[in-house]
């Protein structure tokens, strides 16, 4: 290969790898969201930056008003309680003393306005039999079933 | 009694697989045949045992034999049937097995297809062998599927709901078939490094099986995206999860590899770069099984992580390191003899190409470890969400499906303007039409427009060659149908290719289409109620319940018309599992060229009163799934033997 080329995919080189840092570089600072739990959020929170939000949902701090979409709950863990609000149905594993990842943001009303609830779920769980929940569901189911137009 | 023979063939596997390992290498390292022949038949030993392995998990599956931890973590006793069989690899350790199977599976074909061969065959034997070993090994340590539990109990935990889905026998079985498949072209590429002989040899071998293993990665991906799309109940296809990412990584680097080894064949340059490819490719896929299998990522959200980790990074670093040595030992041969001659020409479009598809693959691996980086240099857990993966990689997809116009018609070694010219006039002009067109239209999302144009654009070279071509039969005498067959047939590997393209452009069309104008509303009604949505009626009316064999089922009934036209019925419901604590969604969707309506049913009122109901309109998705087909028609196209080479 002559110098020439030789210099040619350098600079080639160069303008790719750099283009591709910006591209990396401004995708990392736009996009960054930090992980945080609610007591490190009750210590030091920033107004307007983007946030992950882990902890347990309190239990008897869920407020759901279907007419208005409207969702209120409460993350701790365990030292700190952060109150969180949210427009949209929670999502099917979301509930009271199960953990939940909420994404949003502080805001300086004092709450955290949450744009995206995740609640994860994973391949091996414990199964709750005799969970009091479970009673709860098939009584619901034979409700639903009694009343059923059909 | 089942669980201790399925231990015993997986302990006698290993030592066989080990054998195998060390026979094939020193047959090839002596010449002796004899102990070539006896690796074979370790390897014939080898496949049988992992087989009887899966077939005993499968018996005890069946017969419900709870005093086998995983099958009583994996079932209950109303289990049907169909998932009883799928669930043998819904967890960790019955997917290592299936993993070790389908290694054990294409090492036999190998056997077949290239016994009595002396050059790179032995040594690719003996890496592929050993690989199995660890894989048999990972099961008798970290992840043993045969372990037994006690107290035995009287039922078991149950399958994961999500994964009750007819998905879920295709989906990690061409996933898997896709990720095990990359061992074959490692193997060689391996044998190349030992035995010196760095030259095509090695690449022509594994051509086919590079392609066998991208078409059934592209296929776990198409399904994995269809099944997130109509299980998971969030609208989408594609979330750049880490499990995705993991699977997305090695599919990237091994299209790269697919367009460089045409260049090493043609032009015998990139031998450094496509043996690295190959390492890499592999490299990832065992890298996509350490993150997604060691909890690694997942562990910012704390959560426990056992030993597997740790045997996969290892794994990954004795690899990595063994197969770069051995890169670094033939350096002087691997260096190119052929050189690029001008920037206007298909070598250097194939090479960018390849930087493209390298940069995504470097992006997505950034964004997904991005977490554990962050975390380890800054002490801060900071993650990136899809806006960056999309935000880096839209650029360069926008850049390789220019490329992909440009790639298949512009000239070897120099174009020339003549040859521009006669190739992309029409084609480019196709584009710049195509965008007036969109902006006149309405379309006002410049992504759209530049998206669409470009892959129009791509479009327009592929017609252009396919007409060219037909043409040229037809002066022969040939008729259309036969004149166009003939033309696929003589050149499969070409109009594959360009099949492949044209599909991955029905891809982006969906989507484009679906970032830009699906939309999607929320809204609580009261039975009679309706909400509008894109010209769409949705009319509640009323909830029912039912109770089936692993679940109760709660079902909202919406009447979905537009304009006048007759009502059609859909029924989202709710999922109540009694080894779940939160219900799963069950999606109804109606699926159209244009746009699909989708509705999720989320909370109600326990009087079935009133439901809250997700609904969207998603433009286009549709393509997803046509572009898929069409792909894996093209990747089949490819594959077919041709008859030109021996």
């Amino acid at each position: 290969m002559t110098t020439n080329q030789n210099t040619k995919f350098l600079v080639g080189g160069a303008v790719i790898v750099l283009a591709l840092a910006y591209l990396i570089y401004t995708g990392v600072t736009q996009s960054a969201v930090y992980f945080i739990t609610p007591s490190e959020l009750a210590a030091a929170a920033v107004a307007g930056k983007a946030y992950r939000l882990g902890g347990m949902v309190v239990p008897g701090s869920v407020h759901w008003n279907p007419a208005s979409l409207d969702l209120e709950f409460a993350l701790t863990d365990g030292k700190g309680r952060v109150p969180v609000r949210h427009t949209g149905t929670p999502p099917d594993l979301f509930g009271e003393g199960r953990g939940a990842v909420v994404e949003g943001s502080w805001t300086p009303e004092g709450y955290f306005k949450a744009t995206l609830i995740m609640a994860k779920h994973s391949e091996n769980y414990q199964a709750p039999h005799g969970d009091p929940s479970s009673a709860a569901y098939e009584e619901m189911i034979r409700a639903l079933q009694r009343r059923a137009p059909r | 009694m089942i669980p201790e023979l399925g231990q015993g063939a997986l302990v006698v596997g290993i030592v066989l697989a080990v054998y195998g390992a060390i026979a094939a290498a020193a047959g090839a390292q002596t010449g002796r045949p004899a102990l070539i022949e006896s690796a074979q038949r370790a390897a014939l030993a080898v496949f049988a045992l992992v087989t009887a392995c899966f077939l005993l998990l499968a018996y005890a599956f069946l017969t419900f034999d709870f005093s086998v931890r995983y099958v009583a973590h994996q079932t209950t006793l109303s289990t049907p049937f169909y998932y009883r069989v799928t669930a043998v690899w819904g967890a960790l350790e019955g997917s290592i097995l299936l993993w070790a199977w389908m290694l054990a599976l294409y090492t036999l074909i190998v056997v077949l297809r290239h016994r009595g061969e002396r050059d790179l065959y032995p040594w690719a034997l003996s890496v592929m062998l050993g690989i199995i070993a660890f894989f048999l090994l990972v099961m008798t340590l970290p992840a043993p599927p045969f372990e037994r539990l006690t107290p035995v109990p009287a039922d078991g935990r149950g399958l994961n709901p999500l994964l009750e889905d007819t998905g879920m026998i295709t989906h990690p079985v061409a996933l898997y078939l896709g990720f095990t498949g990359f061992t074959v072209p490692f193997a060689f590429a391996m044998a190349a490094l030992v035995t010196g002989r760095v030259g095509d040899a090695w690449i022509t071998t594994t051509r086919r099986w590079t392609i066998v293993a991208w078409y059934f990665l592209s296929l776990g991906l198409l399904i994995g995206g269809w099944w997130s799309y109509h299980v998971l109940g969030w609208g989408g296809y594609w979330a750049w999860d880490p499990v995705e990412n993991a699977a997305f990584m090695p599919w990237l680097t091994g299209t790269a590899l697919l367009h460089s080894a045409m260049i090493q064949e043609r032009r015998r340059m990139l031998k450094l770069w496509n043996i690295s490819l190959v390492i890499l490719t592999f490299g990832l896929t065992i890298f996509g099984t350490f993150l997604t299998r060691s909890g690694v990522i997942a562990s910012v959200h704390a959560f426990s992580q056992g030993s597997i980790g740790a045997f996969f990074l290892a794994f990954l670093g004795l690899v990595l390191l063994v197969a770069f040595g051995g890169l670094a030992w033939r350096w002087d041969r691997l260096t190119a003899q052929g050189e690029l001659d001008s920037i206007l020409s298909r070598e250097s479009a194939f090479l960018l190409n390849n930087v493209f598809l390298v940069a995504a693959a470097f992006t997505v691996f950034f964004g997904t470890v991005f977490p554990l980086l962050s975390e380890a240099i800054r002490g801060v857990k900071v993650s990136v969400g899809a806006p960056f993966f999309n935000q880096v990689n839209v650029p360069l997809f926008l850049s390789l499906i220019f490329l992909m116009g440009v790639g298949p018609l512009i000239a070897w070694r120099r174009a020339s303007i003549d040859n521009l010219k006669r190739n992309f006039l029409g084609p480019v002009a196709i584009g710049l039409v195509a965008a007036a067109v969109l902006h006149l239209v309405g379309v006002r999302s410049t992504l759209a427009v530049l998206t669409l144009a470009l892959a129009l654009f791509a479009a327009a070279t592929i017609a252009l060659d396919v007409l060219r071509g037909t043409r040229a039969r037809l002066r022969t005498g040939a008729g259309l149908a036969r004149a166009v067959t003939g033309l696929l047939l003589r050149h499969n590997r070409r109009y594959g290719g360009f099949v492949i393209h044209l599909g991955i452009l029905l891809v982006a069309l969906g989507v484009t289409g679906s970032q830009a104008w699906s939309v999607q509303t929320e809204a609580t009604l009261k039975r009679g109620q309706a909400v509008e949505v894109a010209g769409y009626r949705f009319r509640f009316e009323g909830l029912s319940a039912t109770q089936e064999s692993t679940h109760a089922r709660v079902v909202g009934t919406f009447a979905v018309s537009r304009g006048g036209g007759a009502p059609i019925v859909m029924r989202p419901s709710k999922k109540f599992y009694r080894q779940e604590q939160a219900p799963i969604a069950g999606v109804d969707y109606r699926m159209g060229l244009t746009e699909d309506l989708y509705l999720v049913l989320g909370d109600f009122a326990r009087d079935g009163s009133a439901a809250t109901v997700k609904v969207l309109v998603n433009r286009l998705v549709s393509w997803i799934w046509i572009g898929g087909l069409v792909l894996t028609l093209g990747a089949l196209l490819a594959i077919v033997p041709d008859d030109r080479a021996a």
